[in-house]
């Protein structure tokens, strides 16, 4: 049997080199992990804040309205991200994260330290005191029923104690977000992120990971460095809803202790609030194939005016502007199918205000 | 306990007066009816894929020791014979995880707890002749061995991007049906569907031999633990492996036959195959570590010279850890978008585990309370499991709380979890029995120096392997990934240090049985002294091929 699959191995050798790539072709196209990305969508982005800077002396109202700047932020190291030789969890940067890291350092690490530590010491303790040169006549004592008592209630006492922050946790946890919460649709393909805005005009960011160079040139982290990030307004609810258009993946971002599945055919809905502007990287955590662990998550949360312009310079519109900002986000969203091409608009689109 | 009334020396006369002619090697090894020889083959199977798996695990560590991936495309190449792609190496990397998986779950810990001791020991700590069954036993030993060359057969044909089914080993779909195209699935779903077929016959054999064929006297309240956790594990056997048999059939039919079970674009749910899968799967962990509880309570009360404290509460927590086991699957599903309901219910029932858990933890030590303690290999084994099989429990209580989960949920942190409660629980159990029945069971003694050695060089390796996995599950490190960010680098090459020292662990284990075999000492019947006062101390070691022509009489 053993010796039939070797050599049937040789014959389906052959065939593995035709699927394999025909495989490849059904998924949406996405570069190779090792393919540098392209140039373009660097320099643009850096050609940003020159861009920025000529509008400057533009119409202030003019520019609040319409300014569509967006360079990508530098991540803080050690913020959103883990840190080397690290024991604890990632620094939390979202209410609910930081209840669920109390819940797990003052309340389930202390009790379950002790649970050991009480363990370990009754047995050094019966090992001394019972050992057999210490006690060579064993008793015959098999039950005592207030003890097992004990042992059976003190336990379950400890576990309602614990079930009482937990379910409350999980309460909180499924809140929904209001109605007027910013909503990102975050979709898991085969092997890389798509973030799409449907309140704000419902433009796709697709999101696959930098190879070591490009990661390296940016001052980020290999692995959890994409290309374009998922931006999300700061310090207000946000409306995650996650699906998959091919296998089950996992959207994750331990920092914010956020982390909800996409399943293809179901939609995962999720409130999560950033306290504060940063990068928050996470890495999918289902399953997903080949690429795996390459398909890693950014996520960028800014003040809401830059959030704003952000979404401009996606092409995309921000409630309470579409009149204002009509003639020049109009032409910007006819135009932006990718990022990169996004980037230039937002380079272009403050010169058009001038 | 039970207290066996037995006569030995009366057993002794009856078994050796009849002709203990064995059959012809082929006949004795390949047609056995015979529980001991089938339990002895269950065995030598178990360690052969033992080795197996844990050399796959050896191959994981050493890619995962530094940052980047140095070896899988070199395996990948060698595997497939062409040069492999950066997709093909990552692809490896999922066979691999999802080969250690199954075989250790289905190869290695099932088949030397259930088939090995489970044979061995059931039929003779009732005092039965054999097993009720002893054709179907042998049948249940034989489908394990198609079921194993399916599996590693499965490496060796397309699974997707790759050579091989690299779907992890919960199978998830569509990652499974439509994710994995190439044979290599349908091979490892049929290797599946025979090792349950295996367990299932295995188990019917059990619950009718625990039943029916007790010697006279020996009520349930009186059966040895080691044969209460086997009747535990049993029923866990019978009532999900045909739901695992279901969905796996569900994913051939989706993959080859165009149903759609789990794919919502022909109305099915991809979720429902987690439900389904879970269903089994979490009687599984239990199904892995019963047996270790009844083997613990042997050898602590062995080696206490006591009987066990609290022997109904110790029964009745099992069948309680069997029956809650079967509510609580979905606390392997947190973050797949339970409703707040269901995640809350399963919450409060995962932690209600830990009651009966810590019910058996206290009565271990109560037993040693007060008694006269030896420190023999088995006994060390059994105090390490204790402790450690404590430390992966406590983990699984953080676990259970769905909220803290999400952070946590598929990170190494449940790696470490699962590892604690598996290898260094199910597994020092298995330990811990094979140096408690060794001599029984080959006649032959073992070196107590190599023993111990053997324990002390796993103890320390097996912590430095999983112990800093908690540390990086906590960081947030995915599992399942071949390579991973700069900043996980520490404690993933201390863990690969202690893959090392546990593998130096299992070289002495392996040495300390070849000396046995070659040179060890004969063991008489009751090696243990006093302390050991179940059925199979009235037997010589090794027992004769059948014992107990006449039955024994339990008072």
């Amino acid at each position: 049997m053993a010796f039939a699959s070797w050599t049937k191995s040789i014959g389906f050798a052959a065939l593995a080199l035709v699927t394999a790539p025909m495989a490849l072709a059904q998924t949406p196209p996405a570069p190779p992990v090792a393919a540098p990305t392209p140039s373009a969508q660097v320099a643009p982005a850096a050609a940003a804040p020159a861009a920025a800077a000529e509008a400057a002396p533009a119409d202030a109202a003019a520019a609040t309205a319409l300014d569509s700047s967006y360079t990508p932020m530098a991540p803080t190291a050690g913020k959103g991200m883990p840190i080397e030789k690290g024991l604890d969890f990632q620094q939390q940067y979202s209410e609910l994260g930081e209840y669920a890291h109390w819940l797990d350092t003052s309340v389930l690490l202390p009790i379950i330290v002790a649970i050991s530590l009480l363990v370990l010491g009754l047995l050094i303790w019966v090992m001394i005191r019972y050992r057999a040169a210490a006690n060579p006549n064993p008793s015959r004592v098999t039950h005592n029923t207030a003890i097992e008592i004990i042992w059976t209630l003190v336990p379950v006492l400890i576990l309602v104690g614990v079930a009482v922050p937990s379910i409350d946790l999980l309460a909180k946890q499924y809140k929904p977000a209001p109605a007027d919460a910013v909503t990102v649709k975050v979709t898991g393909y085969q092997w890389y992120w798509g973030y799409s805005y449907p309140d704000n005009g419902d433009f796709e960011v697709v999101s696959n990971m930098l190879s070591k160079e490009d990661a390296e040139k940016r001052g980020e982290p290999f692995q959890l460095a994409v290309d374009n990030r998922m931006v999300v307004p700061a310090g207000e609810p946000i409306r995650i809803i996650t699906t998959a258009s091919d296998v089950i993946h996992s959207f994750a971002v331990p920092s914010l202790w956020f982390k909800m599945d996409a399943v293809p055919g179901r939609s995962n809905e999720k409130m999560l609030t950033i306290k504060e502007p940063g990068v928050y990287y996470g890495q999918c955590s289902e399953l997903c194939g080949a690429r795996h662990g390459f398909m890693p998550i950014a996520v960028e949360a800014l003040p809401r005016d830059k959030f704003d312009a952000w979404v401009r310079s996606q092409g995309g519109t921000v409630k309470g502007d579409q009149v204002a900002a009509a003639p020049a986000a109009a032409p910007a969203a006819a135009t932006t199918t990718s990022a990169a091409q996004g980037a230039a608009a937002a380079a272009a689109a403050p010169a058009a205000a001038q | 306990m039970t207290t066996i009334a037995a006569n030995p020396a009366d057993l002794h006369d009856h078994d050796h007066a009849h002709d203990d002619h064995k059959p012809a090697f082929f006949q004795r090894w390949f047609m056995s009816t015979n529980h001991k020889d089938i339990g002895t083959l269950y065995l030598i199977f178990a360690i052969v894929a033992g080795i197996i798996g844990g050399a796959i695990s050896g191959l994981m560590r050493m890619e995962l020791a530094e940052p980047g991936v140095q070896y899988l495309q070199g395996w990948a190449t060698m595997m497939q014979g062409s040069e492999a792609t950066l997709d093909q190496a990552y692809h490896m990397w999922n066979v691999l995880i999802t080969a250690h998986g199954l075989i250790m779950v289905f190869f290695m810990v099932m088949p030397a707890m259930v088939g090995g001791f489970g044979n061995w020991f059931v039929p003779i700590m009732i005092g039965a002749p054999d097993m009720a069954f002893p054709r179907m036993n042998n049948i249940s030993f034989w489908l394990l061995i198609p079921a194993f060359l399916l599996l590693l057969g499965s490496t060796f044909v397309p699974g997707g991007s790759g050579l091989g089914a690299g779907t992890g080993w919960t199978v998830y779909a569509p990652l499974s049906t439509s994710g994995s195209v190439g044979p290599a699935v349908d091979l490892a779903i049929l290797s599946l569907h025979l090792a349950g077929a295996s367990s299932i016959l295995g188990a019917i054999n059990f619950i009718t031999t625990i039943f029916n064929m007790r010697a006279p006297g020996m009520t349930l309240n009186k059966m040895p633990l080691f044969v209460w956790s086997m009747l535990v594990t049993a029923f866990l056997l019978l009532l999900s492996l045909p739901v695992l048999a279901a969905a796996i059939t569900m994913l051939l039919t989706d993959r080859n036959f165009g149903s759609a079970f789990f794919n919502a674009a022909g109305g099915g749910d991809p979720v429902l195959y987690q439900h389904l899968f879970w269903f089994f799967g979490h009687p599984e962990v239990y199904i892995m570590i019963l047996p270790g509880f009844g083997i613990i309570s042997h050898i602590i009360a062995t080696f206490s010279k006591k009987p066990v404290f609290g022997y109904l509460g110790m029964a009745y927590a099992m069948v309680a850890i069997g029956v809650v086991g079967f509510v609580v699957w979905a606390h392997h599903m947190f973050t797949v978008g339970l409703s707040v309901n269901m995640k809350m219910y399963f919450t409060a029932a995962t932690m209600v585990i830990a009651v009966p858990t810590g019910i058996k933890i206290f009565s271990w030590i109560a037993t040693m309370w007060g008694g006269s303690l030896s420190f023999k290999t088995p006994m060390v084994w059994a105090l390490g499991f204790i402790f450690m099989f404590t430390v992966g429990g406590v983990t699984g209580v953080v676990l259970a709380n769905g909220g803290v989960d999400d952070n946590l949920h598929d990170t190494y942190y449940v790696v470490a979890h699962f590892h604690y409660v598996l290898s260094l629980g199910a597994v020092f159990s298995i330990f811990a029995g094979f140096y408690y029945w060794f001599p029984k069971m080959s006649g032959r003694h073992y070196s107590e120096a190599l023993g111990h050695l053997h324990f002390w060089v796993f103890f320390v390796g097996v912590n430095v392997l999983f112990f800093p996995m908690h540390f990086l599950g906590r960081q947030g490190m995915p599992r399942r990934y071949p390579d991973y960010p700069e900043a996980y680098a520490y404690w993933n090459e201390i863990a690969s240090l202690g893959y090392a020292i546990m593998a130096a662990g299992m070289l002495i284990f392996f040495i300390n049985i070849a000396y046995a075999l070659v040179a060890g000492r004969r063991a008489e019947g009751n090696y243990w002294g006093e302390g050991a006062t179940t059925l199979e101390w009235t037997l010589s070691s090794p027992p004769p091929f059948h014992q107990f022509e006449t039955l024994p009489v339990i008072k």
